[in-house]
């Protein structure tokens, strides 16, 4: 086998992988009832008293309609937090995988790895998902939202494939130590700024289903899976913190390909695609930042310019790279 | 308002006062955040068509190849500036105002921020207990313990004594984060400074030079240039380059190297580089970027009298694979050595088309490789005025068509005419056409941009500013010795922020020595403060 196919071969298991940490989490996720009333209790209960817990949270909890239904659960909230383990640990696996198929290429072609949009999409997953895992890890999140998670990753990987490109030589443009810097950070920006917008889009989710809950009104699927989602506020304030972290990285990812670009291209910028829609993003983030001070109505809206920051990073990401016509030339895409 | 309802009659509410409250009005709501956000998103709005219609400024070659296409909406488009986004009077409008309410914004904040930097830390409230952070302390703090914690942990202090004996202590961290934020907002001016010198001050210029030929830096030597206002042609810096040999290495068909071997000569003195892609020359304070590269065709004409000129064109890449466009043209030749009579018909020019890997066993033209492994010219030969003397400007890379539809210029093969290196083509008057061979050239930018280093150095205070903007926390904690012995302590977040009870029990336990603190937990303290 040679480097190419191994690497191949590993990130087919990452995607095998998480599709089995998807279905093990939605156990999780719908059949481990306590979860919804007891989110705070579950961030701030250690591994090993969860157990202690849930036999408190068994006997007593709020009687609404869901939580009868689960009397009759084909799966017990026991064997629930059981697939919910396993999807953490799947999740793991793959995610080992990936990064071990992203060395593997590094070995395989003598380079750096971000030499195309193929490499620069996988390398968009690996960031997300390790940044989900280190929430995970410091219990700033419940594990069984691992399902979103998974299911943007695995949607990026998908992404990926499509745009395909053999392991190859870089263009002499992209042969610059800038490379590191600068893809490296937009890389690592785009990956925690798809789990910002992952909360942005739970916690729009969930504030719909209490206004739905406080209206009386009747929740009909897909809505009541919302049900078992943390706060809508708590929701809120992981979406602020992930993006205050990501905005500092994407500002400096845009610096570096300035920087960068002055020197391949003899100008530091010249509104390239690329760098209009980067600029694009940037602004939007900041204006994001700012609804979040502007008072209640522009804080409630904030959440959509979030999502609007995302979009526009993954129109940077596909369309411009395959539409419009610019510097920003990747081999093969 | 009216007057009416502002009764001091010396202070009528005349013309000049009304301008003065609409004004201030405006200004509130210029500088409002709520107005920096709907600006922000509509500058993001505003920079969209900038990537959708070629611009000017980066390509004026796209834009008339707009303007062929869509001869009807182009110059409707022109007409609102499409073609020129970014320097645009809307766009202009939104970044202008823009930066006025970030004055704005800054400017009052700034006194604020440099009053509160002095002021003394302020008192907690009579009743601690309204503070969303409480904590009766059983026991004793020692005083000088605490102002010692304190200092070692830089919170600012401030003690007070009251007349009935309650002494507290007022500690206050984070006012870091505002000074970033400052920072961060004011090197965004910074930054537009540094652009606007640029713009002003800045110089460019594109020269596409062959193997073994030289230029010197002024502007009759570029095939395209730029200058700023600020900037006369005398300006230029004297330098002269040469390039020695210019090398591209491709692997699978891709390049992964660019090589120029360049020589210069400067007042300052000679010497030589080696120019690579993201390697620039700097010479007396400007930079040479090797921006591109392509292929010059060798040719000999040897004319009805036997005349030889031996022609170094270069040819215009059009597509990855290096097949190129690109014309020979000789004005001057099939002059009679005998007589010297000109015949001003007898001019002879060839639209051409260099294809570096010529592959014999298809039936296409043009190649898929960019290497020079098989190189063939493809002509079509005309005869006839060529137009070179009417003083319009036109393209190197093309017999001038407009000489070909009026008829001044004839055809002469109606089938193109292939040719390997050292094969010749031979026209009907007997002169022919040889290809010698294929040299490279190398694409040159040469630009001074005097506000390069200016916006850097914004670029890294915006940096600098925006991480404590981001995440230093600005909050306050009391520590109070009531006269009837008990002691409290409280705390209040001046941001979101999540640790202020772990942060202030840690303060508390620290105070009291290294026992763990005996503290009382109030009713405020636990539960989600979001
Ligand atoms: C080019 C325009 C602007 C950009 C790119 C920009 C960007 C930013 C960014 C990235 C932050 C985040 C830092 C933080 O949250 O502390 C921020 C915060 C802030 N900005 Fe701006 N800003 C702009 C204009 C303005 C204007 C015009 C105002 C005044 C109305 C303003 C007032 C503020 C304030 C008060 C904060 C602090 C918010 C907080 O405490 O969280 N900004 N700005």
């Amino acid at each position: 086998m040679t480097g190419a196919q191994a690497a191949n071969a590993l990130f087919v298991a990452t995607i095998l992988a998480y599709a089995a940490a998807m279905f093990a989490y939605a156990v999780e996720y719908a059949f481990d009832k306590r979860a919804p009333k007891r989110a705070k209790a579950l961030v701030a209960a250690g591994g090993g008293a969860e157990d202690a817990v849930e036999s408190a949270a068994s006997g007593g909890g709020a009687e609404d309609a869901v939580e009868s239904a689960a009397s009759e659960a084909p799966i017990s909230p026991a064997a629930a937090r059981g697939a919910g383990r396993l999807g953490l640990v799947l999740t793991y696996l793959g995610t080992a995988a990936l990064a071990v198929s992203i060395v593997t290429r590094v070995v395989y072609t003598g380079r750096w790895p971000w030499g195309n949009m193929f490499e620069y999409t996988v390398g968009v997953a690996l960031a997300g998902m390790v940044t989900w895992l280190i929430l995970v890890a410091n219990r700033t999140v419940p594990r069984r939202l691992g399902l979103f998670a998974a299911f943007a990753v695995t949607m990026v990987l998908g992404t990926s494939v499509r745009v395909y490109t053999e392991a190859g030589p870089l263009v002499p443009a992209l042969d610059s130590y800038w490379i590191i810097i600068h893809v490296t950070a937009a890389i690592m920006a785009s990956g925690i700024l798809l789990i910002g917008c992952v909360f942005a889009i739970l916690h729009l989710v969930k504030r719909r289903f209490d206004r739905q809950v406080s209206d009386g009104a009747a929740i009909r699927f897909p809505l009541n899976v919302a049900e078992r989602l943390p706060d809508a506020t708590v929701l809120e304030r992981l979406t602020f913190k992930i993006h205050v972290f990501a905005f500092p990285l994407l500002t400096f990812g845009i610096f570096a390909g300035s920087v960068w670009a002055h020197f391949a291209w003899g100008r530091y910028w010249a509104w390239d695609p690329k760098e209009v829609w980067a600029f694009i993003a940037w602004v939007v983030y900041a204006a994001y930042l700012h609804a979040r001070v502007s008072g209640k109505g522009a804080k409630a809206n904030a959440p959509w310019i979030a999502i609007l920051g995302y979009a526009v990073m993954l129109f940077n990401l596909t369309a411009v790279n395959l539409v419009f016509s610019g510097l920003h030339s990747y081999s093969g895409v | 308002m009216t007057a009416t309802l502002a009764p001091p009659p010396r202070r009528k509410a005349g013309p000049a006062k009304r301008l003065r409250s609409f004004a201030r009005r405006w200004w509130h709501q210029l500088t409002s955040m709520r107005t920096a956000l709907l600006l922000l998103l509509a500058l993001a709005l505003a920079a969209i068509p900038g990537s959708t219609f070629p611009q000017r400024a980066i390509s004026s070659v796209d834009v008339a190849d707009y303007y062929t296409a869509h001869p009807d909406l182009a110059p409707w488009l022109d007409r609102l500036w499409a073609f020129d986004v970014y320097t645009s009077p809307w766009f202009s409008a939104i970044y202008l105002l823009l930066m006025i309410s970030l004055v704005g914004c800054i400017i009052p904040r700034l006194g604020v921020h440099w009053r509160a930097l002095r002021a003394p830390v302020p008192d907690a409230p009579r009743r601690m207990s309204i503070l969303p952070y409480h904590r009766v302390v059983e026991g004793d703090l020692n005083q000088s313990r605490a102002r010692a914690v304190f200092k070692q942990r830089r919170w600012r202090t401030a003690v007070r004594e009251a007349e009935d004996g309650t002494v507290t202590i007022a500690a206050e961290k984070g006012h870091l984060r505002e000074t970033g934020n400052l920072l961060f907002h004011t090197s965004i001016i910074f930054m537009l400074v540094g652009i606007a010198v640029g713009s002003l001050g800045t110089w460019y210029g594109n020269r596409i030079l062959s193997e073994g030929k030289s230029y010197c830096n002024n502007l009759q030597q570029y095939d395209e240039y730029g200058l700023g206002s600020w900037v006369e042609e005398t300006d230029l810096p004297r330098f002269c380059l040469t390039l020695n040999a210019f090398d591209a290495e491709f692997t699978d068909g891709g390049p992964t190297a660019y090589d120029a071997d360049v020589s210069y000569e400067t007042p300052s003195g000679d010497g030589d580089y080696d120019l690579e892609v993201n390697h620039p020359l700097n010479l007396e304070g400007t930079n040479v970027f090797l921006i591109g590269h392509g292929y010059t065709a060798v040719v000999t004409y040897t004319d009805r009298y036997g005349q030889t000129q031996t022609l170094h064109q270069e040819f215009l890449a059009m597509d990855a694979a290096l097949n190129s466009e690109g014309a020979f043209k000789f004005p001057d030749v099939n002059v009679d050595p005998a007589t010297g009579v000109v015949d001003p018909d007898a001019e002879v020019g060839f639209d051409a088309i260099l294809v570096p890997t010529f592959d014999d066993a298809t039936e296409m033209l043009l190649g898929s490789e960019p290497e020079p492994n098989n190189p063939v010219l493809a002509l079509t030969a005309y005869t006839g005025d060529l137009g070179l003397g009417d003083g319009l400007p036109e393209s190197v890379y093309a017999v001038n068509p407009d000489q070909i539809a009026s008829g001044g210029l004839e055809q002469v093969n109606d089938q193109v005419e292939v040719i390997g290196v050292g094969d010749s083509m031979t026209l009907p008057d007997g002169s022919s056409l040889t290809f010698d061979g294929v040299e490279q050239y190398a694409v040159l930018q040469v630009r001074h941009d005097p506000g390069g280093p200016i916006v850097l150095i914004g670029a890294l205070l915006l940096l600098g500013g925006l991480l404590p903007a981001l995440a230093v926390r600005r909050r306050r904690y009391w520590i109070r010795w009531n006269p009837d012995g008990t002691v409290e302590t409280a705390g209040l977040n001046r941001n979101d922020y999540d640790g202020l009870d772990e942060e202030c029990d840690e303060l508390t336990a620290l105070i009291a020595g290294n026992e763990p603190p005996r503290t009382d937990n109030d009713t405020h303290d636990d539960g989600d403060r979001a």
